[in-house]
């Protein structure tokens, strides 16, 4: 099915069972713990041995020699694959940094070897026997002293990352009211509770991988790219994955070095990275350097607005572009944008939740809170003062549908804005300071085609089967919705499985994309299958009603057990009309702080999120991706930072003790409210997604709320209590 | 995780003999510090002699007017004690303001005072680190020292004792019993049981080989207010930055003791008398001679300002 023109009014516009609060359909086997996670699949293959994964002592450099005889020696122990002496044929192209193969260390705890043994602790045991010895080499590990030469990231069609619009700089200039301010924020951990991990078998040439990914078609490719086979002779298996956050888009070293490792020990190896690993090893979101320049008239409509932003990466590619929002949220004639790019030799940084709008609206929605205080406006007023008609950086584009000012009205009333004080530090509750933050908040809707398997079993039952993966978003249940929707059956009649690559591919899950490009795929196989029955049957499968386990087709009604056996794969893809527009999801984030007026610690009270994404598939699991984006924001807001040792390259605070993310203490109430828009150019389904939108703005909400509360502003992410408590008005 | 011998004993005086006896043997109480340091190798021991069977798990009066906590009492029963709670409040806050409901229910007294530090180098065996591997140097000196120490410090190290408990213990006057492998039994005052780090910064106490924590001593009630405040990033399950142990008696008096500033608990009792007079110049006294970082100075207003927060809380 292509999707070519905006969507008309269909049967999702009278749905029964899309768009109602629906429980998991794989609640149970969570809160049970029989969900199967990629590391607990005892039963898919006998005879798995457990490899052990370790990490290079050095972040930059060779190694000159390793010693494994002692490990090989130790008790348990089968074999033990080494980077010096695997040849690796290839690489993948979706990845970065090299995992596995060769004698060059490019990043601390780097996969440099294996121990496969019987039990994992034999495997632990030995892997801490082997002698390595290293050439170090300098690296680059200082981001901030490097960012000054940094050059332009290149963008589309490998053109320089920069855009203008209109004379920024004179407008600027000329400009009443100025705000020009620089803001940072660190490298992030995704911090997922499951770690990496991959279950690996070998029959002859064909590999089945038992792993935790969150884009299993990509997975696959990669994998064949990286050992030199057909893609074909690899099955990727990802029905649970506890946690990605984009930390697992792309394959890791657990999944290659676990099917080196099978190979070579001629067994299936399961393999888990253990966590002091992970920061180090796999990915992490990357710190930025974000200018912000605004000038207005004295009404405060902005007449420049530029965002300079610096990141750094592994071979200086592919960034953290925080500037990302920033063509889209508020109108201004004459613009900058600005994406440049260090080469580091610190570990790879990759794409992790709303990559670039996460940390570019902790710096935009701050400079806009900024600029109201210069302006004397509320901040609301400020952004519903320039609320653009036309996409404010391509004026030629239009908007699918955007009801921020909305959002803003609706939350403001919600949340009790009025009753915010204006001139910061004068609210107070005992020892507390107590301030009121808000921010935008916008995140691209993009599609990506997906395909699906439909199947009857002959009962009335339908079977949905995809490579889609659920990564705790609850695919699940918005895939079955769906499903039971255009099919007519209630939700107890359809069974989904997901995330073996040997169904139709799909969207995967990232870039919020899921939601809405694999129900799409879930709906364009239905319809093919609809009718394919209704070719069997003898009706029109598109003008039949499909309803309560019937088919009304003119006057008959046949049960839906009476089609047998049937299956029918659809794939949706999407057409170039979208291209006139902007796809985005907007939201209104709101937040109530409490700083303690004499140490500084910064404690939240409420969270409010309005959300404007179209229509909302699932309220109840669409409700908890917002609420647990949200703590993620306040995570980034407040405390998440890995620390880099710019001496030895490396995120010293890797594990969880030292990257502290939110608790439960932390995060008080949390509400979250829907539109209800439905916006018809993204897909039939008039939904978009909301899983990153939700980390979009919070941050820069308590950030504001933080300076509401005491009048001090900081602009170095996270807002921990050193950077400002001895700057805190003095308490009577 | 090297492998190891496991015993568990049934008697304080065979527990001591067995670590003793056996080069490189420990006690093993709730084992939520010892067995995740062992997991990567930071703690190495040949031999682990489990004590959750010798007893030692009560609180009884002593005939002093205190309490005598067993060594084996986990962190939640002595928390949450009626005696403990009603007369020595500022022990009962530090601990629940410490680790998480689960980890208080497996940790012991005698463990928790042991605990080792949390530098982020200790924790990598890739990195120098003077307490894990004496001479190898220390990484956090120059390196990430946020959270380290400003004052007991030496070239060789700047850690920090992690603990709360210990905190308020200091601030009681508490003591510490302990059995000797030979049978021998001693009481070893609060003030002196950990270390500072000197040139040996690998000791973090003053325990001999195979000596065993029997008990701790709490002496009479001193009456006041209690407050434990523990300042850090994130409101729960997080090692302060600082804390401040505080005893405030109505006329102001008071005795204070900080976590998160040294490698021990930290109090000076000869500057205490100024904390209710002229608290700022007492709190130089009591910080004179640190050493902080770039990174942790911080921590010397921020103690400050912590305990003027508590002293604000006291009634009028
Ligand atoms: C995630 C996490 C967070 C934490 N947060 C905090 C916190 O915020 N504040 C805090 O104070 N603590 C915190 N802790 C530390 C916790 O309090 C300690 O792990 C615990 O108290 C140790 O007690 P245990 O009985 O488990 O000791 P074990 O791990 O069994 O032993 C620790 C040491 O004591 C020795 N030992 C045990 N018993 C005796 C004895 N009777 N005589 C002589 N030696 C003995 C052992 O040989 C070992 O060296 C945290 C721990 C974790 C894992
Ligand atoms: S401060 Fe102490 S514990 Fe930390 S690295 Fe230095 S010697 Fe080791």
């Amino acid at each position: 099915m292509e999707f070519n023109a905006p969507a008309d009014t269909n049967l999702f516009d009278t749905a029964k069972v899309v768009g109602k609060s629906t429980p998991r359909i794989d609640g149970p086997l969570k809160t049970t713990g029989t969900a199967p996670y990629a590391y607990e699949r005892h039963d898919v293959v006998a005879n798995q041995a457990y490899g052990y994964i370790l990490g290079a002592a050095i972040a930059k450099g060779r190694i000159t020699a390793m010693d494994v005889s002692q490990a090989l020696a130790a008790p348990g122990v089968i074999t033990v694959v080494t980077s010096p002496d695997t040849d690796v044929p290839g690489k993948s192209s979706m990845n970065n940094a090299r995992l596995f193969g060769g004698s060059e260390v490019t990043h601390y705890h780097q996969a440099i070897a294996c121990v496969v043994a019987e039990t994992f602790e034999q495997a632990r045991a030995a892997a801490s026997l082997i002698r390595t010895q290293y050439d170090r080499e300098k690296g680059r590990f200082d981001f901030p002293a490097l960012a000054p030469d940094a050059p332009l990231a290149r963008g589309r069609g490998d053109k320089p990352d920069q855009a203008r619009l209109g004379d920024f700089d004179g407008a600027f200039a000329a400009a009443p009211v100025k705000l020009d301010a620089t803001y940072t924020t660190p490298d992030e951990s995704h911090a997922m509770m499951e770690p990496h991990a991959t279950i690996a078998a070998w029959e002859g040439d064909r590999l089945t991988l038992w792993t935790s990914n969150q884009m299993v078609a990509w997975g696959k490719k990669s994998m064949g790219e990286a050992l030199g086979i057909d893609p074909e002779n690899i099955r990727l298996d990802s029905p649970y994955i506890g946690g990605g956050f984009g930390g697992k888009l792309f394959i890791r070293a657990d999944v290659l070095v676990a099917a080196l490792a099978a190979r070579a020990a001629k067994r299936p190896v399961k393999i888990a990275l253990q966590r002091p690993l992970i920061a180090n090893n796999t990915t992490h979101r990357h710190a930025t350097i974000q200018r912000i320049r605004i000038g207005a008239d004295k009404e405060g409509k902005i007449t420049a607005i530029a965002h300079e932003n610096w990141s750094g990466n592994l071979n200086g590619e592919d960034g953290e572009n925080g500037t990302y929002q920033t063509p889209i949220l508020y109108a201004g004639a004459n613009r900058l944008t600005s994406n440049y790019i260090a080469t580091l030799d610190l570990p790879e940084g990759n794409a992790m939740r709303a990559p670039g709008e996460a940390p570019g609206h902790l710096a935009l929605e701050v400079a806009m809170d900024e600029l109201a205080e210069k302006l004397g406006l509320d901040p609301i007023e400020l952004r519903i003062r320039n609320e653009p008609k036309t996409v404010p950086a391509t004026p030629e584009k239009q908007f699918s549908d955007r009801n921020l000012v909305r959002c803003l009205r609706e939350g403001a009333d919600r949340f009790g804005w009025s009753q915010r004080k204006a001139e910061p530090g004068t609210v107070r509750d005992g020892q507390w300071l107590v301030g009121m933050g808000v921010a935008a908040g916008y995140r691209g809707a993009p599609t990506m085609k997906s395909g699906a398997r439909i199947r009857l079993d002959g009962s009335g039952k339908v079977i949905v089967e995809t490579d889609m993966t659920d990564i705790g978003t609850g695919s699940y249940t918005i895939i079955a919705q769906t499903a039971a929707e255009t099919m007519g059956v209630p939700l107890d009649r359809v069974q989904v499985t997901l995330g073996d690559s040997r169904f139709p591919a799909s969207s995967g899950s990232g870039g919020q994309w899921g939601a809405a490009s694999s129900t799409a795929g879930v709906y364009a196989a239905c319809v093919n299958l609809r009718r394919a029955i209704g070719e069997k049957l003898g009706f029109n499968g598109d003008e039949a009603v499909f309803a309560d386990s019937q088919i009304r087709a003119g006057d008959r009604v046949i049960d839906l057990a009476e089609a047998g056996t049937m299956s029918a794969d659809g794939e949706i893809t999407f057409g170039k009309f979208k291209r006139e527009y902007d796809v985005g999801t907007y939201a209104a984030h709101f937040a109530e702080v409490a700083v303690n007026a004499y140490t500084g610690e910064a404690r939240i009270r409420r969270m409010l999120a309005v959300c404007d994404a179209g229509r909302i598939l699932n309220p109840l699991s669409a409700r908890s991706q917002v609420i647990g984006a949200m703590v993620m924001a306040a995570g980034a807001a407040l405390m998440e930072e890995l620390v880099v040792d710019k001496r030895f390259g490396l995120f010293v605070n890797h594990d969880l003790a030292g990257y502290e993310v939110p608790v439960h203490a932390d995060i008080t109430q949390q509400d979250v409210l829907f539109l209800d828009t439905l916006d018809s150019v993204i897909s039939p389904m008039k939904a978009k997604g909301v899983g990153e939108l939700g980390i979009c703005g919070p941050g820069a909400a308590i950030a504001n709320a933080i300076f509401n509360a005491t009048g001090v502003r900081v602009r170095e992410y996270p807002i921990t209590l050193d950077k400002y408590f001895e700057r805190l008005p003095v308490i009577a | 995780m090297k492998s190891f011998t496991y015993e568990r004993a049934r008697t304080p005086a065979e527990a001591a003999a067995s670590v003793a006896k056996i080069p490189g043997a420990k006690f093993l109480a709730g084992g939520t510090n010892l067995l995740d340091l062992m997991k990567l190798e930071i703690e190495t021991p040949t031999h682990l002699v489990d004590v959750q069977d010798i007893g030692l798990d009560t609180i009884e009066d002593t005939a002093e007017g205190g309490l005598r906590i067993g060594a084996l009492v986990s962190n939640t029963a002595l928390a949450s004690d009626k005696r403990v709670r009603r007369d020595y409040g500022v022990l009962s806050r530090a601990i629940v303001a410490g680790a998480s409901g689960q980890l208080r229910n497996k940790a012991t007294t005698a463990g928790n005072l042991l605990q080792r530090t949390r530098c982020s180098y200790f924790y990598d065996t890739n990195m120098a680190c003077n307490k894990r591997q004496p001479g190898s140097g220390c990484a956090a000196i120059q390196g990430f020292s946020r959270q380290l120490a400003v004052i007991g410090t030496s070239d060789s190290c700047i850690a920090t004792y992690p603990g709360d408990m210990a905190i308020a213990l200091r601030v009681l006057d508490a003591t510490i019993g302990t059995v000797k492998p030979d049978g021998a039994t001693r009481t070893i005052p609060m003030a002196d049981f950990h270390r500072l780090p000197g040139d040996t910064p690998q000791i973090d106490n003053v325990l001999e080989r195979g000596e065993l924590i029997t008990h701790v001593d709490l002496p009479r009630p001193i009456g006041g207010q209690h407050f434990y405040k523990k300042v850090r990033d994130r409101a729960s399950y997080a090692f302060a930055l600082v804390s401040v142990a505080a005893v405030i008696q109505p006329d102001g008096k008071m005795r204070a003791a900080f976590g998160g500033m040294a490698p021990k608990p930290w109090r000076v009792e000869a500057a205490e008398a100024g904390l209710h007079e002229d608290r700022a110049a007492a709190m130089e006294t009591i910080f004179a001679g640190a050493r902080p970082t770039e990174e942790n100075a911080f921590k010397i207003p921020l103690a400050q300002r912590a305990l003027a927060s508590v002293v604000a809380q006291t009634r009028s």
